[in-house]
């Protein structure tokens, strides 16, 4: 048998809107940021926009790499990374931060509201 | 308890006070040192570097007034007259008497001045002491007509070491000497003849082969007549003809001498009386006197070894000697003139590289004897501790250029091979501290042996040493590019490489990170790449530059409004506190003599600056890696003390350099008198007003580890200091580390500022055109980059906190009020630091 979970599914700005190799901050119904990221070849990531080291709602605006091949964000306040697939924090033990989901349809990027 | 009496306070007498502290463990000895100088010891064999700072501290020895330990007493500046050895009591010209269990003569030598007609006339000095030098100063800037000279009398590494500190104070220097070449101890006709060159291409002035017969008054200058005939028009003369011990008080005591002068000491260097001991240049081991400080050094260890229990003699000391200057490297070794039995002599002459390299060898040519360099000595260390060892190949191959460093790396070394003969320290003891002491640095390393901390002429053997024992000292930039930056620039620059993208397909790995995207967006800014927010530039910034503004804790953004100089009229200032109100930002003055206002959002940020640029600001840079401020005292128009006009000066200066990247923020300040109120010696680059003209000052900084500039030129005309900065900063620009700010810069360079002024100033490597076409370029470029993105739709679009709803500020950011001003409201996150 399969268990269907319901994915709601955001709208949030054009794909053009975002170059590749940067970021973008989304608002949430609920007052959630969610950080989202295109590298080359139509990747999407999206991340909670909540850099849990500062407390600063900033990591969009983090640079956008790669260590040792995983694609990470470094947070522009302290710069520890984050990878973008997961969220788990690669300077700081223990420490991640959310993963959204992250499609384009028909040239428009959607974020999963609730992860 | 027995008393130490130690006569004379120079770098040995100091030595030997250090060592016997260490080793007398249970405190037997009560030192009491008595010295003629009125401070304490200080570094004589960095004298002439006196000249860049003219400040006695920058000569200090560590430690060397012992302060808080009880069981030394320096009395300075009171000579010992007598010494009673039937009494055992010393006694001073001021009449004070002290008794003595051992005495310690360390009295050091004395200036010898042949007793040429006219030699103590008042413009004649000597060069030993900062006195010396502070009495050399100033004649040198008594006020006389055109360009001032002086003549140094001798040739040898002393009399070219004050030729140098002459042409450093602005005078044009001669040099006699009386043997057919310069430096006649140390280097062999072959070498005589390039360094004569060398030399003379550096306005020094060079006549050998000659004798000086009188010196004459003549006005206020003075005439030095030559054998050969030559008359010499000058200000001042220097003498520098060899040195003599300091044997007076031997002999008036009735202590045996040496033939030649000198205490007479036997190898563990006691003198005829065995409660008298005779250390550094005043003594005569075994009837030798030695000129150079290590021998002195192995004498201070022996004599604190033998008056704390233990052992040891005098051994043949290493009489190598290598010198740098202005810029010209001269280094001997071991059995330079080949008096060894049968010794073979291979030398290298490349006129066209100006090198001079010659190897003594033993007859079968398998062993190393001795050697001279010129032009070139950064083999001296590794070729010196070989001495009396195989060679590892042909002395043939050794010196041609290509087989040249390769062939006698470090490796090659045994372990007893000296590295650092100052201090005498072997490569096994440093590669012991590194492996089993866990030095990973030449720091740790200077501080766990010594090695490297007396003349530095070992210090590059260090950072080889560290490199053999596996520790890496990488220059790669990060995990992506394997070269370093000033490497990264010169990539970019012969290629014309334009986009980070194609830079790390062609020359790197990976995607790139938060280290090397920002380097490299800063080069291309340096290179004339446009403005920095330009297609996919703008994803290589740090936040700092991508918002043109300071990111704070609470995600919020500082704004920095240009104030060139520190200088605003009072209707720009009502600018800046309208929009401080409107916007409802927190304002304070900076330390760099500007306005910071602190709290926008970045939604707030161009509608702040749509306001400041119509009112004719622009950005500050306080985000980049660039020009902060260049800060100013009020100067001559106001100042009652001021010689120039500071603030106009501060003004142009930052106005010039605005905008350019750097590989770290660069600082400068202009100060109108030698009062320093703009503190202009704790920058990258300080000017400081003279009657005369403009002092330039580089590599200082504040901060963690502050630095004062040292001075690079003196006196020189605004146009003269103008086209000198452009070529420091363009010079720093393009060769320094990421990071790296001009203090460590400077004091990393090879061949330190001799060099930095060899490039910059005298074109050593020719590159001063195209230092001075990329200056012209840049100042011809700039454009603020606040207007600039104003102007840019597609740019201003940037500045919204949220893609999906433009205009809403960010809800995380909250203020309180604290003495009447919004500061942030911090949320409260968990911990998640442990
Ligand atoms: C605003 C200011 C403090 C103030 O309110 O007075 C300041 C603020 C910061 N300083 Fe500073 N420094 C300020 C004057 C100084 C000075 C004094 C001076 O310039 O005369 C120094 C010592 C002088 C020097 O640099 O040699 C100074 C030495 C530093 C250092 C240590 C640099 C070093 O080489 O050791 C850092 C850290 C760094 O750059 O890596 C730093 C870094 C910073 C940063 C960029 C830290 C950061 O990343 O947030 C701060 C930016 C705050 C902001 O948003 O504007 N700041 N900082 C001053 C701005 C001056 C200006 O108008 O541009
Ligand atoms: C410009 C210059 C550059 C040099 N460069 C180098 C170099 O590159 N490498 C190198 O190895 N060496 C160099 N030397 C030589 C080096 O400085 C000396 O070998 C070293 O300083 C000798 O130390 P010392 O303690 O024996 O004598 P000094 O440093 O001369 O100290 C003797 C002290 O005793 C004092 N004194 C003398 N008589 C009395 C008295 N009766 N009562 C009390 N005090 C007295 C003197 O005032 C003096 O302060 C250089 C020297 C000079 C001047
Ligand atoms: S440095 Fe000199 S000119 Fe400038 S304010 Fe101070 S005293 Fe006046
Ligand atoms: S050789 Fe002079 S400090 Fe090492």
């Amino acid at each position: 048998m399969t268990t269907s979970i319901e994915r709601t599914w955001t709208a949030v700005c054009a794909a053009g809107a975002v170059p590749e190799w940067s970021g973008v901050a989304a608002l949430l119904g609920d007052g959630v940021q969610v950080a989202i990221f295109r590298l080359p070849g139509d990747r999407w990531y999206a991340l909670s926009n909540l850099d849990p080291i500062s407390g600063a709602a900033v990591l969009s605006r983090g640079i956008v790499g790669d260590a040792g091949g995983v694609p990470v964000v470094a947070s522009p306040v302290y710069k520890e990374r984050f990878d973008l697939r997961t969220g788990s924090c690669l300077d700081a033990e223990g420490v991640s931060v959310a993963a959204y989901g992250v499609r384009v349809t028909g040239g428009v990027v959607e974020v999963e509201a609730s992860p | 308890m027995r008393k130490l009496v130690v006569v004379g306070h120079g770098m040995v007498a100091h030595r030997l006070v250090e060592a016997v502290r260490a080793e007398d463990k249970t405190g037997e000895w009560q030192v009491v040192v008595l010295a003629e100088e009125a401070r304490p010891a200080y570094d004589r064999v960095a004298l002439t570097s006196y000249v860049d700072t003219w400040d006695p501290a920058s000569l200090a020895l560590e430690g060397a007034d012992y302060a808080g330990d009880p069981l030394v007493e320096l009395r300075l500046g009171d000579a010992v007259a007598s010494v009673d050895r039937e009494r055992k009591v010393v006694v001073t010209e001021a009449g004070y008497e002290q008794p003595y269990d051992t005495l310690v003569l360390a009295t050091g030598s004395r200036p010898f001045v042949p007793p040429v007609p006219g030699h103590d006339l008042p413009g004649c000095f000597v060069y030993r002491t900062i006195e010396d030098l502070d009495a050399i100063r100033e004649a040198a800037q008594r006020p006389g007509r055109g360009r001032r000279s002086a003549v140094v009398i001798g040739g040898g590494l002393l009399g070219l070491e004050a030729a140098k500190a002459l042409r450093d104070m602005g005078l044009s220097p001669h040099v006699v000497e009386m043997a057919p070449r310069l430096m006649p101890l140390q280097v062999d006709e072959g070498g005589g003849g390039l360094l004569r060159r060398l030399i003379t291409d550096l306005d020094v002035t060079v006549h050998t082969g000659t004798s000086t017969d009188a010196i004459e008054p003549d006005g206020s200058r003075y005439i030095a007549k030559l054998g050969n005939g030559t008359e010499l028009d000058v200000d001042l003369v220097v003498f520098s003809a060899g040195i003599r011990p300091r044997d007076d008080l031997a002999r008036s005591s009735g202590l045996d001498v040496g033939a030649r002068g000198g205490v007479l000491v036997d190898d563990t260097c006691r003198t005829s009386d065995p409660a008298v001991y005779a250390i550094g240049e005043c003594a005569a081991v075994d009837g030798k006197v030695y000129g150079i400080v290590a021998p002195g050094y192995a004498m201070a260890e022996i004599v604190a070894a033998r008056l704390t229990g233990g052992e040891g003699t005098f051994p043949e000391p290493d009489m190598s000697t290598k010198l740098k200057l202005m810029g010209v490297d001269v280094a001997s070794f071991g059995d330079a003139h080949a008096a060894t039995e049968g010794a073979l002599e291979v030398a290298f002459n490349d006129a066209v590289a100006g090198t001079y390299k010659k190897l003594v060898v033993s007859d079968d040519s398998k062993t190393l004897l001795g050697g001279v360099l010129v032009g070139d000595a950064s083999e001296f260390n590794t070729l010196r501790a070989m001495v009396g060892r195989p060679l590892p190949a042909e002395p043939g191959a050794i010196l041609a250029p290509a087989g040249g460093g390769a062939a006698v790396g470090v490796d090659a070394l045994p372990d007893g091979a000296q590295i650092c003969s100052c201090n005498a320290v072997s490569k096994g003891a440093i590669t012991h501290a590194i492996t089993e002491e866990g030095c990973d640095s030449v720091a740790k390393i200077k501080g766990c042996t010594r090695a490297g901390t007396a003349c530095g002429s070992c210090v590059p053997l260090l950072g080889k040493l560290l490199t053999a024992c596996g520790v890496e000292q990488s220059k790669a930039l990060c995990e992506h590019f394997s070269q370093s930056r000033a490497e990264l620039f010169q990539i970019l620059q012969a290629t014309r490489i334009s986009t980070f993208s194609e830079m790390i397909d062609r020359y790197g790995t990976g995607t790139g990170c938060a280290i090397c995207k920002p380097a490299i967006a800063s080069i291309l800014a340096t290179l004339g790449n446009g403005h920095i927010l330009a297609g996919e530039q703008a994803t290589l910034q740090d936040t700092n530059d991508k918002f043109l503004a300071n990111l704070q804790r609470n995600g919020t953004y500082s704004v920095v409004p240009r104030i060139p100089g520190g200088e605003v009229t009072p209707e720009k200032l009502m600018v800046i506190a309208q929009v401080a109100m409107d916007f409802g930002l927190y304002t304070k003055i900076t330390g760099g003599q500007r306005i910071d206002l602190f709290g926008a959002t970045v939604d707030q940020l161009p509608l702040i600056w749509r306001r400041l640029v119509d009112a004719g600001f622009e950005s500050g840079h306080a985000y980049g890696k660039s020009l902060r401020t260049v800060k100013s005292c009020v100067g001559s128009t106001w100042c009652r003390y001021g010689v120039q006009d500071s603030v106009g000066l501060a003004i142009e200066l930052e106005l010039r350099y605005r905008g350019l990247r750097s590989p770290h923020k660069l600082k400068s300040a202009v100060s109108g008198c030698a009062r320093e109120c703009a503190e202009a010696r704790s920058k990258d680059f300080g000017v400081i007003a003279t009657d005369k003209g403009w002092n330039l000052y580089v590599g200082g900084n504040g901060g963690a580890t502050p630095r004062h500039a040292d001075l690079l030129v003196s006196e020189v005309d605004t146009e003269t200091l103008i086209r000198t900065i452009d070529r420091f900063l363009m010079f720093y620009v393009r060769t320094a580390d990421r990071l790296q700010r001009t203090a460590p810069w400077v004091e990393e360079m090879e061949g330190g500022l001799d060099h930095l002024r060899a490039v910059i100033v005298d074109d050593k490597l020719g590159i001063c055109e195209d230092l001075d076409a990329a200056m012209a370029k840049h100042v011809g470029d700039y454009a603020d980059e606040w207007r600039g993105v104003l102007e840019d739709p597609e740019k201003l679009a940037k500045f919204s906190s949220f893609v999906n709803a433009p205009g809403t500020p960010d809800p995380t950011i909250s203020f309180r009020r604290e003495r009447d001003q919004n500061v942030p409201v911090l949320l409260g996150i968990p911990e998640v630091k442990q």
